[in-house]
């Protein structure tokens, strides 16, 4: 029992940062019937910049931890919200007529690009990330002790993803991304600037992504260039596993992949640990094609 | 004589004396484009002409090269003896796996297969019924003999991997034409229509799969002949994403633009060898500009047209 409670926290604070990632994946998906293979390298560039403004600017000694990391990761989603949307007006805008397979290798494109430039800037070697940023202290919860990390990524992560969908729910340009997500041409004739959709599209997902790259690297402690592909994968299981093109699905989706992980490594096996990832993405789309919330989005595929 | 029939002749022409040019090393990258133009021309059966979006081709690849290892390590049965039956493993594989997934469409299936390579890679890494050697690998592979001749330099390979190349083209060629091949075009174009007109479109997709496998699983046979160690870090994800590129790239359901599409991709990181770290980040670049300015590909499928005048004569002037 006290495992079982041990992995559940473990995975839900994997599963929240799966979530985020998820959440880039199912709105670009949902709008442009897109999968962004460049996702990935988007959450590894917010790693790897997150490092990279720790390390010089010691936010953290200057106005105290968590304010410190709190302006970190802000300055962290900007910059990587700035990059998805450089990278949708280069790489994809201009193949938005274009057969759906060109997009596709253009996106792969964009992650060799990524990953490529991250290897040239920062080495290929694992970095490290400086391991007294969060208390290293537990609570106790039910005769468990719980690292206070995990809660606070979790907290952190449930907060971006309630911001998000309030956004998307109540206010003028989140109806204009559900909106085009239906129907682009309708949402054309109604007034509605679908470039500029995509663009809120493309600023939103990476900077959630980028956070999720600050807590990996604040999780784990170790980053690499190469990281963002696995991560980048597992997210898209969970966008899948929730119904693609559906926001609360990816959330649902995220948190329970984590979890199925988490237990899988625990009762199953620690090697098979992604294999059994990609089986329940199998099965899911075997069994349950549209994802456990179904897709919000009309299927033309 | 027609200007592509005179480029054919010329490209033939060139690739036979090429090795008498250049030396182990170019040969040897020659060899790599070569397998990599069969597998490439093997996932264009189910990318180019069925229009299955399968980004999974590298592991029917390891099923086929791995079969080749393991028969030929443990009961030294003569490597080119496996290339049929590592073709039908996996072919058989690719029956098992397909099965299921034949009816999802488009870029469902797409991450199905992804799924697919990395389980696959997993189960190798993992050494899976103790019998692949675990992330090591398998070593000893022998050296392929044909006529008691032994194939060992990459001169000798050459042959052994174009022959099977040319190959690989005419029959290709041939299925295009075929009935077969036609059928998997409809499909492509609309397979509800398809199925309109009493094609089986499932089994037609499902014996594309097969097909492709079957081929990516002989070229398996060549690829651990060469290599003489395999190991799980040959069938990553990325070596499919290389097969996919190169049929987009170059030309999805047109044999010539895959070719060229399997030089470009395997052959220019090569050129650009010194550049070191750079030459990937133009690569990435590189792509995302092909797609911009030939989303069809370089060299684009034409398509097919019929001549139907002969009808407008029995129905009386046409129109």
């Amino acid at each position: 029992m006290q495992l079982f409670l041990e992995q559940l926290t473990n995975g839900l604070a994997v599963g929240g940062i799966y979530a985020l990632i998820a959440l880039g994946y199912t709105m670009v998906y949902g709008v442009l019937k897109l999968i962004n293979f460049a996702h990935g390298d988007l959450f590894t560039i917010g790693a790897f910049f997150g490092l990279t403004l720790l390390l010089s600017l010691g936010l953290t000694s200057h106005i105290g931890p968590v304010a410190g990391i709190i302006v970190l990761v802000l300055m962290v989603m900007g910059l990587v919200a700035l990059i998805g949307a450089l990278l949708e007006r280069v790489a994809y805008r201009p193949l938005r007529t274009s057969p759906r397979l060109s997009a596709v290798v253009s996106a792969l494109g964009a992650s060799i690009f990524f990953q490529n430039a991250i290897m040239l800037i920062y080495g290929a070697r694992f970095r490290v990330y400086p391991h007294d940023l969060l208390p290293t202290t537990t609570v106790s919860l039910l005769g468990v002790s719980i690292p206070v990390m995990r809660i606070v990524l979790f907290g952190a992560s449930l907060v971006m993803m309630a911001g998000l969908y309030y956004f998307v729910q109540r206010t003028k340009t989140g109806t204009a991304i559900r909106a085009a997500a239906i129907d682009q041409g309708a949402a054309k004739l109604m007034g509605i600037d679908v470039n500029r959709v995509i663009m809120y599209v493309f600023l939103i997902g990476p900077a959630l992504g980028g956070a999720a790259g600050v807590m990996v690297g604040m999780y784990y402690g170790q980053i690499n260039f190469t990281m963002g592909w696995v991560y980048g994968l597992k997210a898209f299981t969970a966008a899948i596993l929730g119904g693609i093109g559906n926001i609360p699905g990816a959330m649902l989706g995220g948190l329970l992949l984590g979890v199925i992980e988490a237990m899988g490594a625990t009762y199953i096996s620690l090697a098979w640990k992604d294999a059994i990832s990609f089986m329940v993405l199998i099965l899911i789309l075997i069994f349950r094609p549209t994802g456990l919330l179904g897709e919000r989005v009309a299927d033309k595929v | 004589m027609k200007p592509a029939t005179i480029i054919n002749v010329l490209v033939v022409a060139a690739l036979l004396v090429a090795p008498y040019w250049l030396n182990a090393y170019w040969v040897d990258v020659l060899n790599s484009i070569g397998i990599y133009a069969v597998l490439a021309l093997s996932l264009n059966v189910i990318l180019g002409y069925a229009g299955l979006f399968h980004m999974g081709h590298a592991a029917f690849f390891a099923v086929g090269t791995y079969t080749t290892a393991i028969l030929n390590t443990q009961f030294g049965i003569p490597v080119l003896w496996l290339m049929p039956l590592s073709g039908l493993t996996a072919g058989f594989f690719a029956l098992l796996v397909a099965r299921p997934i034949i009816h999802l469409r488009g870029d469902y299936l797409l991450i199905v297969t992804i799924g697919i390579v990395e389980i696959v890679r997993i189960a190798l890494v993992n050494n899976v019924f103790g019998i692949t050697g675990g992330s090591n690998g398998i070593f000893g592979i022998n050296r392929p003999e044909l006529f008691g001749y032994v194939i060992r330099t990459p001169h000798d390979f050459y042959y052994l991997i174009f022959g099977f190349a040319a190959i690989t083209v005419l029959l290709f060629l041939r299925l295009e034409n075929s009935r077969f091949g036609r059928a998997l075009n409809y499909i492509r174009e609309d397979d509800v229509a398809a199925e309109g007109s009493g094609i089986d479109a499932a089994h037609y997709k499902l014996v594309a799969f097969i097909l492709g496998a079957f081929w990516a699983g002989m070229a398996g046979t060549i690829f651990a002949a060469k290599m003489t160690i395999v190991s799980p870090q040959s069938f990553t994800f990325w070596e499919s994403v290389v097969m996919f590129t190169i049929v987009i790239l170059g030309g999805s359901g047109n044999i010539r633009g895959v070719l060229l599409g399997a030089f470009l991709i395997v052959g220019l990181p090569e050129v650009f060898r010194e550049f070191a770290g750079a030459r990937m980040l133009v690569f990435g670049a590189a792509m995302i500009l092909m797609m911009i300015f030939r989303p069809k590909g370089i060299l684009p499928a034409q398509p097919r047209t019929y001549n139907l005048d002969f009808l407008a004569g029995s129905r009386g002037g046409g129109k």
